[in-house]
């Protein structure tokens, strides 16, 4: 075992390095711009040399690179200090649904748009009466000639509020099975009829929105798989989303507990000597490390040409929960004073503060802790799911709460 | 990025398993289990006769010379059949410190014996209830002669020679003692895994010479600790991934209210945390067994946190599982407690919980230290 890249892998690693030195913007008038507009300066800078999605064919815009090599760019593009990144919803989940199931023409019209980040992508699945049952959904379609017109809500749409496009799920029969009725399509998200309204969160921001359609006109031509189709292109995107979401948790690492604890006493004694905190830095070294080194593993798999095993699954159901214990158990340890948030004011900024008040929405998103158990639960260990009182059942005729 | 074992390395895994798993069967854990023997003695000699002993001894010394990767291979396997075996003792403990800190004589005099598993030796350490403490040493060596208690120590019974934690005045050593001599009390004590018998050893005036040519340094014996915690993680892995698939197993078969009990996600939930805590396990083991291999700085703090996350593992799968199979698994006919057992056993030497926990964190303060 070593950690070293292979020779090809160093040669890639330095050429993705070098033209990160050479063109990552740092000037002060660049910082000054909204983080939107900085987002898409970045991405086209990118594109324009080619390390735009750099895993996507090069007719999409992309250069066609191997997994290991796109985790070796993210690695090399995660020593700078970068703008957000809009895109991840569109290039990370909506591009590959385009991929596999749009048209020759639509595929050249929409990805390289999407991935110069000129044009940005939306998901409109969720609903408030489906969520962690999405193939539950309400929102309508009904056909019109060669137009369908839309009719419903859809609820915890990231950036709808900024996007071009959006790609949606509704019910396009509501007499079979409510996974047989569904289609997909995308859609315009300027068009006549769709209204965005933001959501607020507990913590006070509004990253995402409810969006609102009303007699919402598209053409057939925006479906993407047949009609009926929409729950197995819906899984396509659905696929991806969780190696989207998964990602880090910020800065709240145990490093960053450890420096916390060292400023702190207990009974006059330094708190890092303290039995019960000395525990709990292990327990979250333990899950911070096995969560790295499960990373390196389904690495190697990629660096081998194989696909990573079910392990990689687990990472925000370990993740998430762990920033919140963290967060919680690092203000109990501040006292009074870690309630704090004022940025000037905080121990540490406030990041200890935002980490326990943005947890709950990580522990949710993207299937909440409970679905990632069933998933492990059912794919990796091959239980049986629950029974199903609406299965088989036209879904006009499911009972609803 | 290569974080994998090699071809060679998942080959021997297979042979492993597949020995283990013909010669090795729950039904002759039990038949230990239910006697008095503490050991399979004729598994003890396959095993030998496979190598196994024989692992990470230099050739020179009639080994195998092969890596530590190949012993973690090993030791997970036989933690997955809940060997009753002294391999633990013998192997990560005796003749990894023999090797470590012994003269030219006595690694040409004790590793070729323990190589090819005709001699048996173990690992005396603990010497009251609580944690170690090298400052509070009550066994001593004077000259030839050792004089000493060393509480519940694994395989003694078995073992022809201990490698015993001692002291000559304020001086930290490791001594071998010859275990059949006058001077040397060997005294069964019932443990709650009979499966691996455990002893007392008083030590009156025994035989006894110092291993090495010098005292031992704390440092020293600290890594020794990191090397054999690394390895105890594989085998403590082994007994959370068998204590999984019987709990998973189960769920499937057993059926109430209707239908399996593996479809209720209290159950599903019950086996998801067990194979979360068994993967976090898995990599941190890696982790442990990368860094002794390639000699690492990082040793301690990944041999650590290989052992805190395989002895959370072990425990939680080895619990859950009992509560999985409702009553039946509270019986002495199923195997559930087997796992059991050995998993809490093996939380028990070489430093619980806590004491790893407080490793982790010490080598973790020392790295921001150096940062700093």
């Amino acid at each position: 075992m070593d950690f070293n890249d292979t020779p090809e892998e160093a040669r890639f690693r330095k050429e993705a390095a070098s033209w990160l030195a050479d063109n990552v913007p740092t000037d002060d008038a660049f910082r000054a711009l909204a983080p939107l507009e900085q987002a898409k300066i970045w991405q086209k800078r990118k594109y324009d040399d080619g390390w735009a999605c750099i895993g996507w064919a090069p007719g999409f815009g992309g250069r066609g690179a191997s997994p290991i090599e796109e985790v070796i760019w993210r690695q090399e593009e995660s020593e700078y200090e970068l703008p957000s990144n809009f895109f991840l919803i569109g290039q990370g989940m909506i591009g590959p649904t385009l991929m596999a199931w749009a048209s020759e023409e639509d595929k050249a019209r929409f990805l390289p748009p999407l991935a110069s980040g000129e044009e940005v992508w939306c998901q409109l699945f969720s609903e408030p009466a489906g969520g962690s049952d999405l193939a539950a959904l309400r929102t309508r379609a009904e056909r019109d000639g060669d137009d369908w017109i839309i009719n419903g809500q859809k609820i915890w749409t990231s950036g709808a509020h900024y996007s071009d496009y959006g790609v949606i799920v509704v019910r396009t029969d509501p007499n079979v099975p409510k996974h047989k009725g569904l289609s997909y399509f995308y859609i315009d998200m300027k068009a006549p009829g769709v209204e965005v309204k933001p959501i607020k969160q507990l913590t006070g921001d509004a990253d995402f929105n409810e969006v609102y359609f009303t007699d919402v006109r598209i053409s057939d031509s925006c479906r993407l798989g047949g009609v009926g189709q929409g729950w197995q292109v819906a899984l396509t995107t659905l696929m991806n989303e969780r190696a989207a979401i998964g990602g880090g948790f910020g800065q709240m690492d145990v490093s960053m507990a450890m420096s916390v604890v060292q400023d702190l006493e207990i009974d006059g004694q330094p708190a890092l000597s303290n039995a019960a905190v000395r525990a709990r830095l292990a327990d979250w070294y333990v899950q911070e490390a096995g969560l790295k080194y499960t990373g390196y593993r389904s690495l190697t798999a990629l660096s081998r040409g194989a696909l990573p095993g079910p392990e990689n699954s687990i990472g925000k159901l370990v993740g998430a929960p762990k920033m919140q214990a963290m967060a919680s158990y690092l203000m109990d340890l501040l006292g009074a004073s870690g309630a704090v948030v004022d940025e000037n004011l905080a121990t540490k900024a406030g990041i200890i503060q935002r980490a326990y008040m943005g947890a709950p929405g990580l522990r949710i998103a993207g299937g909440t802790d409970e679905i990632m158990a069933n998933i492990i639960a059912e794919r990796v260990l091959g239980l049986p799911q629950e029974p199903r009182l609406d299965k088989g059942i036209p879904f006009n005729e499911v009972p609803t709460g | 990025m290569n974080f994998e074992f090699s071809e060679e390395q998942q080959m021997l895994r297979e042979q492993a398993r597949g020995f283990l798993s013909e010669h090795c069967t729950t039904a002759v854990v039990r038949t230990v289990l239910d006697g008095e023997l503490g050991w399979d003695q004729s598994l003890w000699q396959k095993v030998a006769e496979m190598g196994w002993t024989a692992t990470t001894i230099p050739e020179a010394y009639g080994g195998l010379g092969l890596s530590y990767y190949e012993l973690a291979v090993i030791a997970e396997e036989l933690g997955r059949a809940v060997a009753p075996l002294p391999f633990s003792s013998s192997v990560y403990l005796a003749s990894e410190a023999i090797n470590r800190f012994g003269t030219e004589a006595q690694k040409s005099d004790w590793l070729p014996k323990l190589a090819s598993g005709e001699c048996v030796a173990a690992f005396a350490m603990a010497e009251r209830p609580g944690r170690l403490s090298l400052a509070q040493l009550e066994t001593q060596r004077t000259d030839e002669r050792i004089s000493g208690y060393k509480t519940t120590v694994p395989d003694a019974a078995v073992a022809d020679m201990a490698v015993v934690l001692a002291r000559t005045g304020s001086d930290v050593e490791l001594c071998l003692v010859p275990l059949k001599q006058e001077g040397v009390a060997v005294q069964p004590v019932l443990t709650l895994d009979s499966s691996r018998g455990h002893s007392n050893l008083i030590l009156k005036e025994a035989q006894a010479e110092r291993l090495g040519d010098r005292t031992l340094e704390p440092k020293e014996w600290d890594r020794l600790l990191d090397g054999a915690a690394a390895l105890f993680a594989w085998e403590q892995l082994g007994i959370a991934e068998s204590a999984l698939i019987q709990a998973r197993d189960y769920a499937l078969q057993r059926y109430a209210f209707g239908r399996a009990i593996g479809s209720y996600q209290a159950i599903k939930h019950k086996l998801a945390a067990m194979y979360v805590k068994n993967t976090l396990a898995r990599s941190n083991a890696y982790y442990g067994i990368w860094a002794l291999a390639e000699g690492s700085d990082e040793l301690p703090l990944a041999a650590a946190t290989a052992r805190v996350a395989a002895i959370q593992a072990s425990t939680f799968a080895a619990e859950e599982n009992i509560q999985t199979h409702g009553g039946m698994g509270f019986t002495w006919d199923f195997d559930c407690h087997f796992y059991y057992r050995r998993a809490k056993l093996l939380s028990l030497v070489v430093g619980s919980e806590s004491v790893w926990q407080d490793r982790l964190v010490d080598a973790l303060s020392r790295r921001s230290a150096v940062a700093a």
